[in-house]
């Protein structure tokens, strides 16, 4: 077990360093940073200033969006690069399981993430310093998110290993991620209500991740939430190692 | 150490192996020689445990690959055809990272790094990225990936390609070392190759084994192996063609070249009279009065036992 831990550390340690070798990384981190700042102050769209309440609503919302583009870029790669360069022959012939190496390079791309999503603390000292906000909520808000970007991600390093090409992985997962947003996204909701039988409705809904994240924002860690995105990560990490499976056998 | 017992291995309705066994021991350097596509590098892979075999049963030092892969797997160095590696990585990066998946570690890790770089002469590239090397550093540096946990058993899948001949040699030579104590299977093209570092060789067609034996025995199944090539000065060729069919032990006479010296090659009539063959051409000679420039027995060539028992792949040609 201890040598389970270690190659999975092993593996973890060489994805992240290679985010942080290259300019990538820091390229990734600064638009995020840039695009969560604009959506959240920008009075059309998080409108932070004109809510006029202590609170990170106005930059939690667009997190479901700006992640829809952004971590489909971070995780492309990760297992298709490894099918162009040859290196998966490499490392199935290593001694370590699938399931340790697809637990590695995920853990390690969301570890980077999260990384990302830490650094938007200043957003926090700012509500701080205009008003009295519930940390509370703060931090379940952050919780939530982080398993969005999880979500997310453990979708991308599925499309990755379908395809050796980047571009298609990332297309792919976006497509996969949109559709997760819009099951539940109100304009979608309403349109099914008007044809579709309620037990339909809510089975659709609560497919997506937008219904899950939000009930994060309220405060409230359910255990059905954590429940949800975790098998999504658990089914899309499983589903990974099947795909990469069946690769090596055909 | 390695034991393969009937290895199939099918990609859709084509059999890109079908039913090699062999096994390897320590001591031993294995040459798996065949033309492109002939299942070489499926081969390995499976043995490597990276695809499953369809049929048949791989072992590794008494460990069953797909049923045990982790065990087996940690006997196994390997170095795959075109030699990959991290290219994000830097050369000690990449050295480091493989000798903390094969469980080295501390001061352990870091004396099995500096002893592969010197073996592989990466020394003056250790701190370069790996996609700024050129192939014959990154060659090394997937094969020294494959060394630095000092197995018990190396899989190499054309070890040299693409190494200019001083780096050809040096490889070589380190095969060759290593040999002696560890179990080796590698593949190549190069048939000098072959004879210089395999202590067995087998020859792969289309999926099967089609030669089995030491470079000195796949030698003698060439059609020269035994003919003597002689030339003389001061003779004409007719009269030497026909002097030298008069004896007994010879079948058949060729003429090489007819100028101002003649060379001819005689095959002998059965292998049993190969050996007085050189001996009754050079007394003959001497009667007759030629001077003998030379005069040997020809070992017979790899290649050319190669190219007689692998049939060109006409089949496939006429289908592209």
């Amino acid at each position: 077990m201890n040598n389970g831990f270690s190659n999975t550390w092993a593996i973890l340690k060489r994805e992240l360093s290679g985010y942080f070798s290259s300019p990538v990384a820091y390229v990734f981190i600064v638009i995020f940073l840039v695009l969560i700042g604009f959506f959240t102050f920008s009075g059309n769209l998080g409108g932070f200033f004109e809510r006029d309440e202590a609170s990170l609503a106005a930059f939690f919302t667009w997190h479901p969006w700006i992640y829809l583009f952004l971590v489909p870029a971070v995780g492309m790669r990760l297992w298709s690069e490894e099918r162009r360069q040859g290196t998966l022959e490499l490392l199935f012939t290593m001694p370590i399981t699938a399931g340790q190496a697809i637990f590695g390079k995920f853990l390690a791309s969301w570890l980077f993430l999260i990384l990302a999503l830490i650094l938007t603390f200043p957003i926090i000292f700012t509500v701080e310093y205009l008003g009295d906000p519930d940390f509370g909520v703060i931090i379940c808000g952050y919780i939530g998110s982080a398993l969005l970007a999880g979500g997310y991600l453990a979708i991308s390093c599925m499309t990755s290993a379908i395809t050796r090409n980047q571009v298609i992985s990332f297309i792919l997962s976006v497509v996969i991620c949109l559709f997760l947003i819009l099951a539940g996204f109100q304009p979608v909701t309403d349109m099914l209500i008007q044809w579709a039988p309620g037990w339909l409705v809510n089975v659709v809904s609560s497919l997506s991740v937008m219904t899950h994240f939000f009930s994060f924002q309220r405060g409230v860690i359910d255990t059905r939430d954590l429940i949800f995105f975790l098998s999504l990560i658990g089914f899309s990490l499983f589903t990974t190692g099947v795909i990469l499976r069946s690769l090596r056998t055909n | 150490m390695i034991k393969v017992e009937n290895l199939k291995k099918a990609f859709g309705p084509k059999l890109a192996v079908n039913g090699i066994s062999f096994s390897v021991e320590r001591g031993e350097v294995l040459g798996f020689l065949g033309p492109n596509g002939a299942g070489k590098s499926t081969t390995m892979r499976m043995i490597t445990g990276f695809i499953p075999p369809t049929e048949g049963r791989v072992t590794v030092g008494g460990n069953d690959i797909t049923t045990d892969p982790i065990a087996a797997k940690r006997l196994i160095g390997y170095l795959p055809e075109n030699a990959p590696a991290y290219s994000d990585m830097t050369v000690r990066g990449f050295l480091n990272f493989s000798a903390q998946i094969r469980g080295l570690s501390g001061r352990e890790r870091n004396q099995a790094i500096d002893r592969v770089v010197e073996l592989c002469f990466l020394n003056s590239v250790i701190h370069q990225s790996v996609d700024t090397l050129s192939k014959g550093y990154r060659h090394r540096t997937c094969f020294a990936q494959s060394i630095i946990h000092d197995p018990d058993i190396l899989i190499l899948d054309e070890p040299t390609d693409g190494l200019d001949p001083n780096q050809k040699h040096e490889v070589r030579s380190i095969i060759k070392r290593m040999g002696e104590k560890k179990a080796i299977i590698f593949s190549t093209h190069i048939l000098e190759e072959v004879e210089a570092v395999c202590s067995r060789a087998i020859i792969v067609d289309r999926g099967e084994i089609v030669a089995d034996g030491t470079p000195d025995e796949l030698k003698k199944k060439s059609p020269n192996a035994g003919a003597v090539v002689l030339t003389v000065r001061g003779a004409e060729s007719e009269g030497v063609k026909e002097r030298l069919g008069q004896l007994g032990t010879v079948d058949t006479i060729l003429i090489l070249d007819d100028s101002d010296t003649i060379t001819v090659k005689a095959t002998p009539k059965s292998a049993g009279s190969q050996n007085e063959l050189a001996s009754n051409i050079a007394d003959s000679a001497n009667q007759a009065g030629w001077r003998i420039e030379e005069l040997r027995t020809e070992e017979g060539k790899l290649d050319e036992v190669f190219r007689t028992i692998t049939k060109p792949d006409t089949a496939k040609e006429a289908a592209a």
